[in-house]
């Protein structure tokens, strides 16, 4: 029998031993990655896991040096990124990895959290994990936006203008709110110093933070795998699970390959496409901030603009055609669920309450409720998906159509996000909001109709 | 000191009396820590807020209106926003009562003006044609970009008679800063208070003035 590799540390290193009496350094080693069990089928989708960490760790780094040189003041901030392009050795590289590097989190994140839907990595035991990582993502977004005003260009201006404003519509307190936020009546140097106290000290902070809780937790339940089943179900006779290979070093060799294949891409960008063609980068952020003229196609960077479609299309016609909708489903209750009279008052009191708010509330309202009640959708994510299966192999049809329904919504409303809009594209992306809503509101019922196929009891799994 | 009835005393070796007292004792604290606590977040809540400095650039501006010609437009800065100052054509007049039907608040009683421009010109009776106007969408605070021209225009439509058009969400308004129907702003763009000594128009200030 083989020594044990706890004892053959230990004897072998005096020093680890010293260390071992006052602080677990072995302990966690081995539990959180030496004898981290993860599924051995993990696939091209698990690369983004560690890749959010390897571009988080990247963004403070780069971050750090870009600091070195910036100038949070409305007077200097804009000429100060240019001289970091200019005139810092290799500072256009540090900004263009930072610039960069920040799409491509949001491409890591939404890839993982597609990870997550299809292979039911929200669903019971990791609701928590689902649930940090939503928060994650808010706080990522919010990150992203303060970062966006620093470069204090004419875009940054109107894009922060834009989304400060957001607060006004909250009754009464609203434009108290955003003078407190912004610090000023108008956004101004006094918005864009405290934006990179945000910036730089506070979320990378609550990131960090996040992050470390996402991963106590999911360390807690496991991670899922492809197949969406327990590799707990069957372990070997020191409880180790028979479909699990250690997170070192299996799993980090195998997400090494993954971080070459990333960096081949995001250097390839940073180096020969920087701007992205204006996605990465907009055209009207190489001109500074200017309080007296609007960009003449305002838009968000990207990775905003299926929610920024959601809330430019929520005008009386797409709140008309909502109560026609809620009217709809209150008829349906009655005539065809089948829950219970309570439910179905209690439902029809809440449509009632729905309906008069889209009556009476103002689409600018309803705008900025739409908006937050999208990412608010993901949060519900874990509780209203009631099919039997987890992964997306063994799922039943009616799932996999409306997931590509939505996909096809959440794509068509980013694109429309980043164009001017005119009366067709505001009905296309009225139709694709009510698309995206439809999916998480009709998601009890889709994924607990069809036929789904059995779940193996082991992970599927071929050796190369 | 054995004033501690025996008989109270529990499995604790704490008397009822002693219970009592230290529950009492760990409430106030804790209440008047979370107090404290409370108090303290306020000066640095308090230092978000505008600064002295901040409140002080709030003051009016002037503009001699004298070269500005019939249909020609300037933006003024005021407090940090756009001022829009039109000097509207007749037939940019004329337009404004033909579009009534398609306008959200045309009488602009949900809207935001002094009471001397609460008409459908939402101008001075001394001045009919001249807007004065924060060029700031209601919706979301951008600024809508001036279709000055009459006739068909991709954002404001074939039968256009004029207008402002936000670029950020497509929010349309009138000539009057008077919002369309059916867009995500509800109300009309704000007109600041305003005065007039000759042809020098002062923003931001009309000592009260109600005509």
């Amino acid at each position: 029998m083989a020594i044990h590799r706890h004892d053959n540390h230990k004897s072998a290193n005096a020093v680890m031993e010293w260390v071992d009496k006052r602080f677990p350094a072995t302990k966690v080693w081995n539990e959180h990655i030496a004898e981290y069990m993860a599924a051995k089928n993990f696939n091209f989708w698990y690369f983004f896991g560690s890749l959010a960490i390897l571009m988080l760790v990247l963004q403070l780094a780069t971050g750090i040096f870009l600091t070195m040189h910036y100038k949070p003041d409305a007077q200097l901030a804009f000429a100060s990124v240019e001289y970091i392009m200019r005139d810092v050795p290799f500072g256009w590289l540090v900004r263009y990895l930072h610039s960069t590097g920040a799409s491509m989190f949001f491409v890591i994140i939404y890839l993982h959290m597609f990870r997550g839907v299809i292979y039911g990595s929200h669903r019971e035991p990791r609701e928590l994990v689902w649930l940090i990582g939503c928060v994650i993502f808010v706080a990522l977004m919010a990150e992203a936006f303060m970062g966006y005003l620093l470069p204090w260009g004419n875009m940054s201006y109107w894009g922060a203008q834009v989304i400060l404003s957001l607060f006004d519509v909250i009754p009464y307190v609203g434009p108290a709110l955003t003078e407190w936020i912004r610090g000023d009546f108008v956004i101004s140097d006094a918005t864009l110093n405290r934006f990179f106290a945000f910036h730089v000290i506070l979320l990378p902070l609550i990131l960090v933070a996040l992050v470390f809780l996402h991963l106590v937790a999911l360390h807690q339940v496991g991670s899922n795998n492809p197949d969406g089943i327990d590799i707990y179900d069957h372990v070997d006779e020191d409880g180790k699970p028979l479909d699990g290979i250690a997170f070192f070093p299996y799993i980090v060799i195998k997400d090494l390959i993954g971080v070459a294949g990333f960096l081949i891409i995001y250097l390839g960008i940073v180096f020969f496409w920087p701007d992205g063609g204006g996605v990465l980068l907009e055209k009207d952020n190489f001109a500074p901030a200017n309080s007296l003229q609007t960009p003449p196609d305002i838009v968000p960077l990207w990775y905003f603009t299926p929610f920024y479609s959601i809330l430019r299309a929520s005008t009386t016609s797409l709140l008309f055609a909502l109560e026609i909708i809620t009217g709809l489903i209150v008829i349906w209750l009655w005539i065809r669920a089948k829950v219970s009279i309570k439910a179905k008052i209690g439902f029809t009191l809440l449509a009632i309450g729905v309906f008069v708010g889209l009556q009476f509330g103002s689409g600018k309202a309803w705008g900025v409720i739409l908006m937050a009640a999208a990412i608010v959708c993901f949060f519900l994510l874990p509780w209203l998906d009631r099919s039997p299966v987890y992964s997306i192999r063994y799922r039943s049809l009616p799932f996999k159509i409306a997931l590509v329904l939505f996909l096809v919504a959440f794509v068509t409303l980013g694109y429309l996000g980043m164009n001017a809009p005119t009366p067709g594209k505001t009905l296309l992306a009225q139709i694709c909001t009510v698309a995206y809503f439809a999916f998480f509101a009709l998601m009890p019922w889709f994924t607990s109709i069809g036929k789904t196929k059995p779940e193996p009891s082991r992970v599927v799994y071929e050796a190369h | 000191m054995a004033d501690n009835n025996v008989s109270d005393v529990n499995a604790d070796g704490m008397s009822v009396e002693d219970r009592k007292r230290r529950r009492f004792l760990t409430g106030m604290t804790a209440g008047f820590g979370a107090i404290g606590a409370g108090v303290a977040v306020v000066p640095f809540v308090m230092s978000m807020a505008p600064s002295e400095s901040a409140k002080n650039a709030g003051a009016p501006v002037q503009f001699d209106f004298s070269k500005l010609q019939e249909g020609q437009m300037v933006k003024v800065e005021w407090r940090g926003k756009p001022v829009v100052l039109l000097s509207r054509t007749q037939e940019m007049m004329d337009g404004l009562t033909k579009i009534r039907g398609e306008l959200a608040d045309p009488d602009s009683s949900a809207s935001s003006q002094p009471i001397y421009a609460i008409n459908e010109q939402r101008a001075d009776e001394h001045s009919k044609q001249l807007l004065v106007m924060e060029g700031v969408c209601t919706h979301l605070g951008c600024s809508p970009v001036e279709k000055l021209a009459i006739g068909p225009d991709p954002q404001m439509g074939d039968d256009s008679q004029g207008g402002f058009f936000c670029p950020c969400h497509g929010s349309k308004f009138d000539l009057a800063g008077r919002v369309y129907k059916d867009v995500p702003a509800t109300t009309n763009m704000a007109v600041p208070p305003y005065m007039f000594d000759g042809t020098v128009i002062t923003i931001g200030e009309d000592n009260g003035r109600i005509t």
